[in-house]
């Protein structure tokens, strides 16, 4: 029974850099090689126009996967995403832009337009999480069933066309520049800024990894597991929202199909930049290098000459390969 | 009556959930500093009511008091947390957090960001003030079974509990972690710590409480103090009827001339075990016992398949069993217990019958598809075998108590005919009553010719081995035929014999 006298406080081992800090930085190489590969495909890769603009457009994708990351942590998913950047701005145009545009005749005051867009995000959001969380329903089939659902009143309402006459408030955020750089990617440097420090630094931010790592234990510590994670799907449907308003104005329209398909680079920049399927782990800093290196990999095929026929075949195929590397140099696996 | 207020007490508290009755009438009263014990069979209501006592139900007749004062609302959960702790059996560490941030999770801060320097100063004086040798900066993930529990018990207390609530705190942990937690909770109870133990193993309750209350059927049945009941009659109190569970039969001794089940050559797997030689003769029980790295458990999985060895073979009759394959092992007349019911034994979802029948479903009709009534008619003979308690065949594994889905797993395992039959722990987190039925099972199986490994850190189930082999650091340390006592098998386990 003399097994332990009280244990030798003394002797405890001395903090050490963290292996998940460590982790977080693996895709930094990553990036370097392929800054050196693109500079060596074409010297007009490394030309600061090529990179601000390689940065505007991975604006709208990193503020997905912002959203998709926080959500992902939290131990859940969200399909829907790329839906909400199609339908919110449509909506928010539809109402204000005379029915001469292909609008529904409304035409309230286009000072709404912003508002309505962001609104429409947040209810998204909000809805995802009432059926998810107070109905318990699965959020793979609920988030697939309003990705459908989201683009079909999208096209409903808009009768398939294009919206060209789009308000200025409206293109302001994704045209325009402040010091020398995109407003768009200002914004995005903030978003990501606010998201680290309160993940990383914060009582709610931390909650969320609780309550993907382990949602009773979550739970017996106080923490009020559903309303966070509804805030999370709310702040999801906001930044889907946002991200649907940076391209319009970036592109100068809403088209029909905005935003389809970007989901699966979503989680392909998530997974690859560390964020776990299972929840509880991942970082944004680690995402928002996954979504560096997408858009680097696209920029890079698009200068090599690769024919558009093929281009999405060899990207998704580096996406595959990249998550492979990505399972090898973590160690774990991603999902069981 | 009271010259001391109980530190807790729960006054004739009742709670339905339905039509069924989960606490009928029950009165426990906890004196401050006590160390008190809560025993009761499977569904006898113990966890009824450790929810009501940390607020996670209401009673719905009579009520809890702390300390004289009547007990907080339900909703108000940090009123809660500062009368009672509870470390639950089911662990509730984050993995994939820090040790610093699970011992503060949701409080790191009053307020303003989190100052993670200060954090894990923190949870380092925390540690140290309860001599737990963790670095807070680990992941908790990477501790093991007992440093996770000791990061457990250092929370509850971090909150301004003076009351903890231990669910069946040993079911994780192997013998000499159990000592090393005992010797904590004497420390704990003697700086007038009071808690409430829950255990299914006897000699825990005689070990380190002072009070014990015996539940069964939603009923209270005794309280008394440990030192003025005996073992028997405790047990009697459980089950409602007397059954001397210390003595076992002995087993008339294998012939030597008996075939051999199961011959172990060289046997070795880097960083378990070191090489050795084992036969079991059919119809042979052989206990193996030691510490949790004695390499015990890796032993047992090699034999099953579950692990491929480094080095050497195993022969189970005339063949050389393919080594690190569950079918070979399988096909060989190797039955498996494994260790963890719940992720390598059974399928929850899955019916009793579908789990029980799993390795013989080729048997149950003709290429490869499975006749639904003889599939039922197996099953049944199962349950009616082995005394499982479940509403048929039917009904899903998940939903039956702890000792009855480990008879699941001892009925598929012993639905092969082994020629050999290898546990793993067969009767941890099971009540004594299932205890007694699996121990039965398996001396029937022995009685009808099966050789069986038994790997166990319980006293009551060597006992029915013809002979232990003691394991210590990968090595067989010792072999105890029949007889020994209690001591020669703990003083071999912890390494301090000759």
């Amino acid at each position: 029974m003399t097994t332990t006298a009280p244990a030798p406080v003394a002797g405890r081992r001395r903090t050490v850099p963290r292996l998940a800090r460590m982790r977080d930085l693996t895709l930094v190489p990553a990036i370097i090689v392929l800054l050196i590969v693109g500079a060596l495909i074409d010297p007009v890769f490394l030309s600061r126009n090529n990179l601000v603009n390689v940065l505007q457009q991975q604006t709208e994708l990193s503020l997905l996967v912002l959203a998709e990351t926080l959500i992902l942590i939290g131990g859940r998913f969200d399909l829907s995403l790329e839906s909400t950047v199609g339908l919110a701005p449509a909506l928010g145009v539809v109402l204000v832009i005379p029915a001469a545009s292909n609008g529904i005749g409304t035409e309230w005051s286009s000072a709404l337009a912003v508002p309505i867009i962001l609104l429409v995000g947040l209810l998204v959001g909000a809805l995802n999480g009432l059926l998810i969380l107070r109905f318990g329903l699965s959020a793979f089939i609920v988030t697939l069933g309003m990705l459908i659902t989201l683009r079909g009143l999208q096209i409903g309402i808009t009768g398939g066309q294009s919206l060209f006459e789009l308000p200025p408030s409206v293109t302001y955020l994704g045209n325009a520049t402040w010091l020398g750089l995109p407003l768009s990617i200002w914004l995005c440097a903030g978003l990501f800024a606010a998201g680290i420090a309160a993940l990383g630094w914060f009582r709610h931010g931390r909650a969320v990894y609780a309550i993907g790592g382990n949602v009773d234990a979550a739970r017996a510590a106080g923490i009020r597991s559903d309303r966070v994670m509804w805030i999370v799907f709310i702040v999801g449907g906001l930044l889907a929202a946002l991200a649907g308003l940076l391209m319009t104005g970036r592109l100068g329209s809403v088209a029909a199909a905005q935003g389809d398909g970007m989901i699966f680079k979503v989680f392909a920049a998530a997974v690859i930049g560390g964020v776990s399927m299972d929840g509880g782990k991942g970082t944004l800093f680690g995402a928002l290098c996954g979504v560096l290196v997408l858009g680097l990999i696209d920029n890079i095929l698009t200068l090599a000459g690769v024919s558009a026929e093929w281009i999405q075949a060899v990207y998704g195929l580096i996406i595959l390969v990249a998550l492979i590397l990505a399972r090898v140099t973590t160690g774990k696996a991603q999902d069981s | 009556m009271t010259v001391e207020q109980p530190a807790v007490a729960a006054l004739e508290v009742s709670k339905h959930f339905g039509a069924t009755t989960a606490l009928s009438n029950v009165t426990l009263r906890i004196a401050p500093g006590e160390t008190h014990a809560l025993v009761g069979r499977n569904g006898a209501g113990k966890s009824t009511l450790v929810s009501l006592l940390t607020g996670l139900h209401r009673p719905d007749g009579g009520e809890i008091r702390f300390a004289g004062a009547a007990a907080p609302p339900v909703a108000d959960r940090a009123a809660w947390r500062q009368r009672v702790a509870c470390v639950f059996q089911r662990s509730t560490i984050i993995p994939s957090l820090t040790v610093a941030e699970n011992l503060f999770l949701n409080r790191q801060t009053d307020r303003g960001p989190i100052r993670w320097r200060a954090l894990r100063a923190r949870a380092n004086d925390l540690l140290g003030e309860y001599a737990v040798d963790v670095d807070p900066g680990a992941l908790a993930g990477d501790l093991d079974v007992e440093q996770r529990q000791l990061v457990e018990i250092a929370r509850a207390l971090s909150q301004g509990a003076r009351f903890i609530i231990l669910d069946e705190p040993t079911a994780r942990l192997d013998a000499t972690g159990i000592d090393r937690l005992f010797e904590r909770l004497r420390n704990l109870s003697a700086s007038g710590v009071t808690m409430l133990f829950i255990s299914h193993h006897l000699q825990e309750v005689y070990r380190v409480c002072d009070t014990v209350t015996v539940l069964r059927d939603a009923r209270w049945v005794l309280t008394e103090s440990v030192a003025d009941v005996g073992h028997d009659a405790l047990v009697a109190a459980m089950t409602g009827e007397a059954v001397g569970l210390t003595t076992v039969a002995p087993r008339p001794p294998v012939a030597e001339t008996a075939d051999t089940a199961l011959r172990l050559t060289g046997l070795a797997l880097d960083g378990a075990y070191e090489p050795l030689d084992l036969t079991v003769r059919a119809g042979e029980i052989v206990g193996v016992t030691g510490s949790g790295s004695s390499g015990k458990v890796s032993l047992a999985e090699t034999v099953g398949g579950l692990r491929k060895a480094t080095a050497g073979t195993i022969t189970v009759g005339a063949t050389t069993v393919r080594p690190g394959s569950v079918p070979a092992a399988l096909a060989a007349g190797i039955g498996l217990v494994p260790q963890d019911r719940h992720r390598e034994g059974l399928i929850s979802l899955l019916s009793v019958g579908e789990n029980a029948t799993l390795p013989i479903a080729d048997r149950l009709g003709p290429a490869g598809a499975i006749v639904p009534s003889r599939r039922r008619a197996v099953a049944e003979g199962f349950i009616q075998r082995y005394d499982i308690r479940t509403e048929g065949p039917e009904a899903p594994v998940g939903s039956l108590s702890g000792g009855n889905a480990q008879k699941v797993v001892l009925a598929r395992a012993l639905s092969t005919d082994p020629r050999l039959l290898v546990l793993i722990n067969p009767t941890a987190g099971v009540d004594v009553r299932s205890k007694e039925s699996l121990l039965g099972a398996v001396r029937t199986a022995a009685d009808a010719g099966t050789g069986v490994l038994m790997v166990s850190d319980e006293l009551d189930d060597l006992r029915h081995c013809d002979r232990v082999l003691v394991m210590f650091h990968g090595r067989v340390t010792a072999e105890l035929q029949a007889g020994w006592s209690d001591t020669d098998v703990v003083a071999a386990v912890e390494g301090v014999s000759e």
